[in-house]
């Protein structure tokens, strides 16, 4: 085998390795590292629900729990902010899933209280313990629930990243906490585009 | 749930992979069959030998297909455990156990006579000879830990797959690779390494693992945002984790180095008295 053959070999490998990640995204590009867009839970009118239900928009998936002091509604207050920069279109065709991974404190009333403070695009999901590991397994995060304290309340750890599927449910984008305001916006406006 | 319901679920594999499970089964079975032809034909294997290759087998089982690897997965420090196990700690053990008699034995002659294996065996040869030069043998050991602890890489391994997998093959490939020119049975006249080179590989792996280990004790900054980003398996204090994962990078790896060179020591202390004695 020639030199030059050894080396677009070993050039071809790393590209696999690097996933041939498209440099013009601002926020993590992470299509081909994670599945579509699939889930079975039930809404906050404890409806069941399944990514059918969102086809054709642009869906933001994030985990937490109602009881959180600081990631969820830094997140949910940040991604309200990115909404209003999108302007009115961008609310018809992108969903906010905020999914409860503490369905015993969560139900489908508190959840809807909750997401209402953030706006009509944030959409509260929750299921029993089996549905929530079918999706968080799907997407190689977890949580975990701390001790309870005297009054009964806990910690619970949870993934802080949100992650974006386009129209297609395909996964493109996970946007971390350290994100700023106009990456995200510039990045979803593209995806909302497609 | 009951407490064996619950140890049950806890010895199920998180991910099920064929290839570990099948890595495993087969060098189990090679191994026995193995034991059974050497005790036929009146050759003694002794107890430690088969300990230590089943043990090492049982540690890559338990790490890669148990509970073990969930929170592998969501716990920086479990994963510098897991990692430990397969690059170090088991690969340790396979080759010290210098298992080639007895999984060669042990393999069908049908497999044994299957044409083309020869070739195969030749073809891969040089490739083989070039990654045990010690340098290179060396650099590949230190360099792969690194490498997967770069950032970057460590954040898109933990969230694909398929990387996941590649990283964990790539460590104990390597691992088995690198302890199995520490513990080459042969000596330096039959192919094997001098013991002076052994003994000198042993130490020049150390401080790499321990400036690397020391760096992530010892940082005031998170550098690895991806069990943030994909949640903890409980809650524990990042840096708490960071630095937990720090000490295992840094002293069990390390140790292992040390405990090496005392057992090449006493091999060549051995040989000399074995000269004395007869010589």
């Amino acid at each position: 085998m020639g030199i030059k053959r050894c080396r677009i070999l070993f050039l071809s490998g790393m590209l696999w390795l690097v996933g041939c990640s498209d440099p013009s995204w601002q926020t993590k590009d992470i299509s081909g590292l994670m599945p579509p867009l699939k889930f079975e839970l039930t809404n906050e009118e404890a409806q069941p629900v399944s990514e059918a239900d969102y086809a054709g928009d642009v869906t933001l998936l994030f985990f937490g729990f109602t009881h959180c002091p600081h990631i969820c509604p830094t997140t949910l207050a940040k991604l309200a902010t990115v909404l209003q920069a999108l302007g009115e279109d961008a609310s018809e065709d992108l969903r906010i899933l905020f999914v409860s991974v503490d369905p015993a404190r969560d139900d489908p009333a508190t959840l809807r209280e909750y997401t209402q403070a953030f706006g009509p695009e944030f959409i509260g999901l929750t299921g029993n313990e089996e549905a929530l590991q079918a999706l968080t397994r799907r997407y190689r995060v977890t949580y975990g629930y701390g001790e309870k304290d005297d009054k009964g309340q806990y910690d619970v750890s949870h993934s802080n990243a949100v992650f974006a599927f386009d129209r297609n449910g395909d996964a493109q984008l996970l946007i971390r906490e350290e994100d700023a305001q106009e990456a995200i916006v510039a990045d979803l406006a593209r995806l909302l585009a497609n | 749930m009951g407490v064996i319901e619950q140890s049950l679920n806890y010895l199920q594999p998180w991910e099920f992979s064929p290839a570990w499970i099948l890595f495993c089964l087969a060098s189990t079975a090679l191994y026995i069959r193995g034991l059974v032809h050497f005790r036929r034909s009146g050759r003694c294997t002794g107890f430690w030998r088969p300990f230590s290759f089943f043990l090492g087998i049982a540690a890559i089982y338990t790490v890669t297909q148990t509970h073990f690897d969930y929170l592998a997965q969501y716990m920086f420090f479990v994963h510098r455990g897991q990692h430990l196990v397969l690059h170090h700690l088991a690969p340790f053990l396979i080759a010290l156990s210098a298992p080639f008699p007895l999984l060669i034995a042990g393999t069908p002659k049908r497999v044994r006579d299957f044409p083309g294996i020869t070739t195969v065996v030749q073809a891969l040869r040089p490739g083989y000879r070039l990654l045990q030069q010690p340098f290179i043998a060396a650099l590949l050991f230190v360099g792969l830990i690194y490498f997967w602890l770069l950032p970057a890489v460590h954040f898109d391994a933990m969230l694909s797959q398929r990387l996941y997998q590649l990283m964990n093959w790539s460590m104990l490939l390597d691992g088995l690779l690198f302890w199995w020119l520490i513990f080459d049975p042969r000596s330096s006249a039959k192919g094997g390494l001098g013991y002076g080179v052994r003994i000198t590989l042993l130490l020049a792996v150390v401080p790499p693992q321990m400036l690397l280990g020391a760096y992530l004790t010892f940082s005031h900054n998170v550098l690895f945002d991806v069990y943030e980003v994909c949640g903890r398996a409980w809650p524990l204090a990042p840096l708490t984790d960071q630095r937990l994962g720090g000490l295992i990078t840094w002293i069990p790896a390390t140790m292992m180095s040390v405990l090496a060179v005392l057992i090449i020591l006493g091999r060549l202390l051995g040989q000399r008295a074995g000269k004395y004695r007869y010589g």
